[in-house]
């Protein structure tokens, strides 16, 4: 079944051969309805980390898409989401953040749900509904599809989705230099406590854009580069591998998900880092050891910031984070960020790691604050009328992708564009968008499942 | 006659203390932040925990912890100053052009004094903060909450040992904290 040449979104308001997106994508209310349905209840949305819900009754409330969704764990040690709405009367069942409960009563009728969604109690259940009321058909609405992987908790509302595992694609590889320990122990990492939450006037695909790989923004943190405040003290980070390594671009054209990666070279061990510290720098050294000894040629990647279609964010390396672009109208958004560290690392490098976090990312965070300003009134600037007809460029490297990438006997998987040299690509940018058209235009997983189609 | 001496210690302490969070209230709005740098002690703490909607009876966990967890700000005199720094860069788009600040301190209460009014060398005292931002054209913020301060007397001036901010938001309304509490 070939997918039709020119449709609204592939081709159309997004013509990616031409390095050409329309305004009208980010700025469109009824094109904002239509992703809510076409993107967000088919898509895999990231929905916590299993450290959040360790005990029976643990529950810790997320979001996917617009909606609030539970995340908790039943008596039985079995993990669900379920949708944060009662099946009587639509009321929230749970108002809090987090905490441990044995049921959900909703406050409006007072019916009640176990931590495993079934609906256990209904008042008046003999006297109003006579006994008829078939209970096992209302419990809480729960999702599709879950995956936990590496401790991160994903769902999908589509049961016709791939599983997570499919989805990801070879782009696991990537997910993992998030998700795996330093030294390169699979798994390995916790979220610290408390997610930062708050809103920022612009379209979720701003920020989603931004850390799928656009790495043309020095300007934007210009101040933060000459105030310094990278765990060694100079810079934003600390960025030795840029002058040693290969600085790459990587995309999963069939997937939609996108990442940054530094390859050192084969002889070259990681320049040491984070010398504010000696602890934490022999921390890391020795993890880097460890980490080549372990994985071999792998243990030479490094990651960069990244984007797992549609809505998550990877930040692989310190600031060490995930963060969620929760849609909320097509004008603004609302940002949760969870912030991972090697669950066995000692206090004095947990310490460290936090405050630097604190200090780069979040609204406080003296690099965040500026990327923010600068999505904030991109988004501001494109919504007038004359505005709207003119597209944003994607130009950058068009035609310049590299598959079967490899560098000094070490393959890439992906599509690969090297950025050592141009310095810079929105290659990525275009693989985001490419994606996000074919989930408008597609009606069914059929469509979008592209790689089941290959002889 | 010792009693109303101590009333009025006490007294003009509280006077002292409440032009004191006044002047510096001056100095933000103002924009004098590397004189507002030099109110702080070496040693200040700067501490904005975030804040959870939790059940009653685990009112505990409402607050993200000091030192343990990620919150607003956590930090010492270090960070403080490069975030000075990071504005007069005349680069730092967030605010730059700068913001309009404007706070509003009030309910000012002394909690504690050591050693004592008499010849206080440290005092902890709380109070209510109304910051209102507007910034380029029509973006206002308005956050309101309160805080607790320990003051501590060097050389005959008050200078800030520990500030802890308690926003009352729970998700952030406001695009980014670019600014001092």
């Amino acid at each position: 079944m070939a997918i039709a040449g020119k449709r609204r979104y592939t081709g159309g308001l997004v013509d990616v051969a031409a390095g050409q997106i329309s305004r009208e994508i980010f700025v469109s209310d009824e094109i904002y309805a239509e992703e809510l349905e076409r993107v967000f209840t088919r898509a895999w949305l990231f929905v916590g980390h299993e450290s959040q819900i360790p005990k029976p009754g643990d529950y810790f409330v997320s979001g996917m898409g617009e909606e609030s969704v539970i995340l908790c764990r039943d008596r039985e040690d079995r993990v669900h989401v379920f949708l944060n709405s009662c099946r009587h009367r639509g009321m929230k069942v749970c108002r809090y953040d987090e905490g441990n409960t044995p049921v959900f009563t909703c406050p409006y009728h007072g019916w009640s749900y176990a931590t495993d969604g079934k609906l256990v109690g209904v008042p008046y259940f003999r006297e109003a509904y006579h006994s008829k009321l078939d209970r096992s058909q209302f419990g809480l609405v729960e999702v599709a599809q879950l995956e936990i992987y590496k401790g991160t908790v994903w769902a999908t509302w589509d049961p016709s989705a791939p599983s997570f595992l499919e989805y990801l694609g070879e782009f696991r590889r990537y997910l993992d230099l998030a998700l795996d320990a330093w030294d390169g122990r699979e798994g390995g990492t916790e979220v610290l406590g408390g997610v930062q939450k708050w809103l920022i006037p612009c379209n979720w695909k701003f920020p989603a854009e931004n850390f799928s790989g656009d790495s043309y923004h020095n300007i934007s943190h210009r101040s933060v580069d000459l105030v310094g405040i990278g765990p060694s003290g100079s810079g934003r980070r600390d960025m030795r591998e840029r002058l040693i390594g290969r600085r790459l671009q990587i995309c999963f054209p069939d997937r939609g998900h996108q990442t940054g990666a530094y390859v050192l070279p084969n002889e070259e061990p990681t320049p040491p880092a984070y010398q504010h510290s000696p602890v934490v720098s022999e921390y890391f050294r020795r993890c880097e050891e460890q980490r080549r000894e372990r994985l071999g040629a792998w243990g030479r990647v490094t990651g960069a910031p990244g984007e797992l279609f549609p809505n998550t964010a990877l930040h692989p390396r310190q600031p060490r984070s995930i963060a969620v672009w929760h849609p909320r109208g097509a004008h603004r958004t609302e940002v949760w960020r969870w912030y991972l560290v090697d669950a066995d690392a000692p206090p004095e490098v947990k310490d460290f790691l936090r405050q630097y976090y604190i200090r780069y990312s979040g609204p406080a965070g003296l690099t965040e604050q500026d990327d923010m300003e600068n999505w904030n009134y991109a988004h501001a600037a494109s919504r007038g009328t004359i505005a709207r007809r003119h597209p944003y460029s994607y130009e950058q490297g068009l035609g310049f992708e590299v598959e079967n990438y490899e560098w000094e006997g070490l393959r890439i998987p992906g599509t690969v564009m090297d950025v050592t040299d141009s310095k810079s690509s929105e290659h990525n940018l275009r693989n985001f968008y490419r994606r996000w058209a074919q989930f408008m235009d597609a009606n069914s997983w059929d469509e979008l499942a592209t790689w089941r189609r290959r002889p | 006659m010792a009693d109303q001496r101590e009333a009025m210690a006490q007294l003009f302490l509280e006077r002292d203390v409440e032009n004191f969070l006044y002047h510096e209230a001056e100095l933000l709005d103002e924009r004098r932040y590397e004189e507002w740098l030099d109110l702080l002690a070496d040693d200040v703490r700067y501490w904005m925990p975030m804040r959870r909607n939790v059940k009653l009876g685990e009112l505990e966990r409402e607050f993200t912890r000091e030192g343990q967890d990620v919150n607003w700000f956590d930090e010492g005199k270090d960070t403080l100053e490069r975030r000075v720094q990071q504005i007069l860069t005349g680069v730092h788009w967030a605010e730059e052009p700068l913001s309009r600040i404007c706070h509003m301190i009030s309910n000012v209460q002394l909690l504690a004094v050591t050693p004592s009014v008499l010849e206080p060398a440290d005092v902890t005292v709380k109070s209510r903060f109304l910051i209102y931002r507007n910034r380029v054209e029509t973006e206002t913020d308005i956050l309101v909450g309160k805080r607790e301060d320990g003051l501590r007397r060097v050389d005959g001036h008050w200078k800030i040992s520990r500030r802890k901010v308690v926003l009352d938001q729970s998700v952030l309304l406001s695009k980014n904290l670019t600014f001092f509490f």
